[in-house]
């Protein structure tokens, strides 16, 4: 057979082609477990950080951190009529493909088009049995991409707790910045619902008030800071986990009044 | 097994004197992605040697039986192969980094190095020799990954693979870290003062008046 006859071509293709699929498909089926872990890891982690559970730096093992999710209640949350749908699993719902409503224009003031119909949120206790922090999952628009993250709140459902950027591609060293400890921390305890129980928390230019809803920007990711604004606003108001909140408050008040 | 002058010289020249990056201006679009910091620079490093080593042995491997007419789709598909089993080993072991990496493990594929040396070298020579110069061109673009990840990070973070050298302004001190540095076009600057400094020692890479 030359080396140049059309056989010769595709048995040489074939072969080839055979040998380099079997190595591909071996190193993908032999390192999923560990990919996986190492991905269902990355969450837990972000989620115990915006939780206030684990330091910004802080890294833990699989074991650690099932430990700490110990006092965590996963929940399947109905964002339009904001209950909490007992009968949903939490895995499942994240997968499922028709989990989505479109978002009106006028509506979509963080950008994102459509949003899911149900959601998972994490409430977390303390010892006693007390609800100690609600982490809601966000999602919207910077400047070039969208942001992923967590933002939670204190039991007194109106403390911020934390806000985690855990997926981003904002410059790096301006708008990349909303992901710093740093100016994260700046979030803590500012309310996030004015007296009329509307979102408050703005991300502004120049000096924030101590005692106001606002947050010093990052200088140089003004557009980015106005990202922020717009999805903290939208997943706090009445399309977001606003409905959800107004029940869990409204849950937490009986509690105390028995 | 003895190697001879010649694999000594395809796994030395790459390294300064016929460097893929600054000699042959080759792969310069993840020396620009990849060089925020020194650790992404270092993994990307050993990536593209590890892809060009050995896409270049197995090249080099079955030469003699490559039909010429679809020689290049048979390069192309033994560096696919090796760069996702690059991409799945670092998402399995290192998961953060994979993170800061994402897609540029992906576009070794396209990285003109790893085709480049295939072609112009592992398609005529014996697998040692391929191998040495697969090295050798790996090491000499993460040479100039590493110096312009240096500056980068430095200047742009205030940091050394993550370590704090210098304090900036948003975590509480006093360096005001310099925003070009974080942005591509500064690679390019850095690229371009290397080619410079290069051609002003080594005489021969200086274009003929």
């Amino acid at each position: 057979m030359a080396k140049e006859s059309i056989s010769r071509t595709f048995a040489v293709a074939a072969g080839l082609c055979v040998v380099c699929a079997l190595i591909v498909a071996i190193a993908s089926v032999s390192l999923k477990g560990a990919q996986e872990r190492n991905k269902a890891l990355d969450k837990q982690v972000n989620i115990l950080r915006a939780a206030g559970l684990l330091q910004p730096t802080e890294k833990v093992d699989a074991s650690r951190a099932a430990e700490l999710f110990e006092n965590c209640k996963t929940v399947v949350v109905d964002l339009e009529s904001g209950t909490i749908d007992e009968s949903a699993d939490p895995a499942e719902i994240e997968k499922d493909p028709n989990n989505k409503i479109k978002l009106d224009k006028a509506d979509d003031i963080a950008s994102i088009k459509e949003i899911p119909a149900k959601t998972v949120v994490y409430l977390f206790y303390d010892e006693t049995g007390e609800l100690k922090t609600v982490v809601l999952p966000i999602v919207g628009s910077g400047l070039w991409s969208v942001l992923y993250g967590f933002f939670s709140l204190d039991g007194d459902l109106n403390s911020t707790a934390n806000i985690v950027f855990y997926d981003h591609g904002e410059t790096p060293g301006l708008g990349g910045e909303i992901s710093n400890p740093v100016w994260t921390a700046k979030w803590k305890g500012k309310k996030a619902f004015n007296q009329n129980g509307e979102p408050a928390l703005r991300v502004i230019k120049g000096t924030a008030d101590p005692a106001s809803s606002d947050i010093d920007g990052i200088s140089g990711a003004t557009l980015t800071g106005k990202g922020v604004t717009n999805t903290v606003t939208f997943w706090l108001g009445e399309k977001g986990f606003g409905p959800f909140l107004k029940n869990l408050r409204a849950q937490n008040g009986s509690k105390s009044e028995n | 097994m003895e190697l001879t002058q010649n694999d000594k010289k395809s796994f030395l020249e790459p390294l300064f004197k016929n460097n893929p990056v600054f000699v042959q201006i080759l792969g310069i679009c993840s020396a620009l992605a990849v060089t925020t910091s020194m650790k992404t620079a270092i993994t990307m490093t050993l990536a593209v040697t590890f892809v060009t080593a050995f896409s270049n042995v197995g090249v080099s491997l079955i030469r003699k039986f490559i039909p010429g007419s679809i020689r290049m789709i048979v390069e192309m598909t033994i560096i696919a192969a090796l760069v996702i089993l690059v991409d799945q080993l670092i998402k399995a072991f290192s998961y953060d980094l994979s993170k800061q990496l994402s897609v540029y493990v992906g576009l070794i594929i396209t990285n003109c190095i790893v085709m480049g040396r295939a072609e112009a070298f592992a398609i005529k020579n014996a697998p040692t020799g391929s191998f040495l110069d697969g090295l050798g061109n790996g090491l000499g673009y993460g040479c100039v990954l590493l110096i312009v990840a240096f500056f980068r990070e430095l200047f742009g973070f205030g940091k050394i693979f993550g370590f704090v050298v210098f304090k900036t302004v948003q975590n509480g001190g006093w360096y005001v870290p310099n925003g070009l540095m974080v942005t591509a076009p500064a690679a390019f600057f850095l690229i371009g003062a290397i080619i410079w400094i290069a051609k002003t020692f080594n005489k021969s890479l200086q274009d003929a008046e």
